[in-house]
């Protein structure tokens, strides 16, 4: 995120929320917008379903999934020819306006209206709102990234806040939510094919003298250099291990087997993988697959921190020992290093390991053990021991120097509905579950309140298909089918249907599409074609659904 | 009885909420929201409120497990590690260090990013190194 989190609740005065299902995935973000509402600041809603957070809207369309280049181009388009941009930040911290310009100039309400199914007048309220109540902030989640355009996406999110003076202010910005604890900080250590830790480029030749200089005890011979060719991303690395390329995976607490597009395909490759170690805390579906299982400790068992969406570090804490012989993580690598014949692993603790992150890593070079007991948190950019930290980005320089508006042309996602599949499917989470259901679904409480999967149809779509009052579908994709309940439902757009990804005995990843985007090889987890059939009867598989259903009469009662 | 409570970050969703773990003679009782924390504010939501309940499930894998003739049996950490040890390193010299591809986690701590990444690039020697941020 460029801002941060309590700069909703003081600063903003507008958000415009897209591809976030914010009081489910994010709660107390939620809380914040509704705070700021309450006082006055507008909330715009764009989804392809009436999510909870889009019932309390001031403004709220759904639109097609797939469309959101069209969108924002629409959008940029009428705040340009309204001429509501701020001339004054273009001028002064932008480059490249004109090209993006003559490209939006292609987006006329009237089309954009017909890409996308969000009304004329819709658009022209919604940019209007937006480019007037500043400052504003976008808040986004997955449903603009998990496409074959995310890359494309962002950008236009990018455009839109440059092209109102929204960035390097507080309460604006662009902020993706980040949907895991540490994924933040999983980017920040390097945990990516193509940076070290702090975003450090393995293709520039200084970055690996510093790194392969640092690490010498490490390397098989003093002199090693490291590798300077990008790797592959998890998607590319599941599919090589298919294709022999890749012979063994080490796997860190990470369930591909449910995470990833096609699982049909993602089971196939790793049942082909020759060496497969996985280390987690339960036996996952895809630890269910390995060589070797390795038992690694849960965040109450281990010290640590955790890299949260706006940027801050925080602490993790333990306060109970390890179950059974089960290790935290950060001592079993160190021990396999050490088993290799690895020097530079002889860690005593956590906070020495942070010790050698901050020499290596310039936005985390003030970040202390000492500073995070005293201060409770610090967000980087911190590059000193006396710098205070930053809550918000961008403020007066982009850190390229200028903002570039890139012109960005509308594609089609990968694979859309026809006369054989002639529904779109979009996924995403529900407020119980996280993830893969890994530790929420053993969670007594969580797991009563959503036992199973379900479908999410609109009532003309139900009739379509002449489900006759039976509560059971059969859904399938070119790639694998799944049979599972269904809500019949106005939340969700006609032609749209909507599967939550947690649940492994009907996984809507077993439907996804692997088609990835070029640049950020996300696969496209927001729009694949499915058809769905009414099955008859009642049946139900993994115990009673009482109370989903009556989360659904709660659902119709706010409608 | 010995009781007390141990404040740390929440493991779900990225919004970083603090919490309170509720501890008793040893064991995970509970959780308590942090009143004074800038993001969580004294709330939670009811993923975090429940963010102890997994930890102690019986399901927690709790030796190593080395694959035998089909089936995953345990072994000492001693045995399941020296076994990764050899097969990465015949590995690594028959088919190269880019041969092997190590994921990182999203829930697990920076410190343990920091260092798989360290053992994908110094100690195997390759890039391939990444994790769910796409997923």
């Amino acid at each position: 995120m460029t801002n941060s989190i309590p700069e909703f609740e003081t600063d903003s005065n507008c958000f415009l929320i897209i591809g976030s299902n914010t009081s489910e995935g994010h709660p107390l973000i939620a809380t914040r917008v509704l705070r700021a509402k309450q006082r006055g600041a507008k909330v715009i809603v764009l989804d392809p379903r009436k999510n909870q957070i889009g019932h309390w809207a001031d403004v709220f369309y759904t639109f097609r999934p797939g469309s959101d280049v069209a969108l924002f181009n629409g959008l940029l388009n009428i705040i340009i020819t309204e001429g509501l941009a701020d001339q004054a930040f273009i001028a002064e911290r932008t480059e490249n306006f004109e090209e993006m310009k003559a490209l939006v100039a292609e987006f006329p309400a009237e089309r954009v209206a017909d890409l996308t199914g969000v009304p004329v007048e819709g658009l022209y309220t919604v940019a209007r709102l937006y480019a007037t109540q500043k400052p504003a902030a976008i808040l986004y989640a997955m449903g603009i990234t998990q496409h074959t355009t995310g890359v494309d996406n962002v950008k236009s999110v990018a455009n839109l806040a440059m092209l109102t003076g929204n960035l390097g202010i507080p309460g604006g910005g662009v902020n993706p939510l980040r949907g895991q604890n540490n994924v933040q900080g999983s980017c920040d250590m390097g945990g990516l094919p193509n940076v070290f830790p702090g975003y450090q480029p393995v293709t520039n030749p200084e970055t690996i003298a510093k790194f392969s200089k640092a690490w010498s005890s490490s390397l098989p011979t003093p002199n090693s250099p490291l590798s300077n060719k990008i790797g592959l991303t998890v998607t590319e690395m599941i599919s090589a291990a298919g294709e022999g390329k890749i012979r063994a995976l080490y796997v860190m607490a990470e369930n591909p087997m449910l995470s990833e597009a096609d699982i049909n395909h993602t089971r196939h490759c790793l049942e082909k993988t020759e060496f497969l170690i996985v280390q987690d805390i339960f036996l996952t579906e895809t630890a269910q697959l390995a060589h070797v299982v390795l038992p690694g400790a849960s965040f109450a068992e281990k010290d640590g921190t955790f890299t949260n969406s706006d940027r801050r570090v925080q602490r993790v804490r333990r306060a109970v020992r390890p179950v059974g012989d089960s290790w935290p993580d950060w001592e079993i690598i160190c021990h396999l290093a050490g088993k290799m014949g690895a020097g530079g692993f002889d860690f005593v603790s956590p906070q020495a390991v942070m010790a050698e992150v901050a020499q290596l890593t310039p936005s985390y070079g003030g970040i202390t053990y000492e500073r995070l007991e005293e201060l409770g948190g610090l967000q980087w950019p911190c590059p000193t021991t006396e710098h205070p930290g930053t809550p918000y980005l961008h403020k007066n320089r982009f850190s390229r120097g200028l903002g570039h508006f890139f012109a960005v042309p509308f594609k089609e996602p990968a694979e859309l509905p026809d006369q054989d599949y002639p529904f779109t499917l979009t996924t995403g989470r529900i407020m119980f579950h996280y993830h893969t259901g890994t530790m929420t679904r053993r969670s007594k409480k969580l797991d009563s309140e959503a036992r199973q999967a379900y479908l999410e149809l609109h009532p003309d779509d139900a009739q379509k298909i002449g489900l006759n009052g039976s509560r059971r579908v059969r859904v399938s994709s070119r790639r694998g089918q799944i049979e599972l309940n269904v809500r019949v439902t106005e939340r969700i757009k006609p032609g749209v249907v909507f599967i939550p990804f947690h649940f492994a005995e009907a996984a809507a990843n077993v439907l996804t599409n692997l088609a990835i985007d070029p640049i950020a090889k996300i696969p496209e987890f927001k729009v694949c074609a499915v058809r769905v059939e009414a099955l008859s009867g009642t049946e139900h598989r993994g115990g009673t659904d009482h109370r989903s259903g009556e989360s659904e009469r709660r659902t119709r009662r706010d409608e | 009885m010995e009781y007390h409570n141990v404040l740390t970050t929440c493991p779900y969703c990225g919004t970083g909420c603090a919490l309170h773990l509720q501890v008793l003679d040893h064991q995970l009782v509970g959780v308590l929201p942090a009143k004074n924390h800038p993001i969580s504010q004294g709330g939670l939501c009811i993923k975090g409120w429940n963010a102890h309940a997994f930890v102690n499930h019986k399901d927690r894998l709790q030796t190593p497990l080395v694959r035998k003739g089909g089936k995953l049996v345990t072994a000492t950490w001693d045995e399941a590690l020296a076994l990764i040890a050899e097969k990465l390193s015949a590995l690594k010299a028959e088919s190269g260090p880019d041969s092997i591809g190590v994921f990182a986690s999203a829930k697990c701590t920076n410190e343990e990013n920091y260092l798989i990444q360290k053992f994908a690039r110094a100690v195997i020697g390759t890039n391939n190194v990444d994790h769910c941020a796409r997923l």
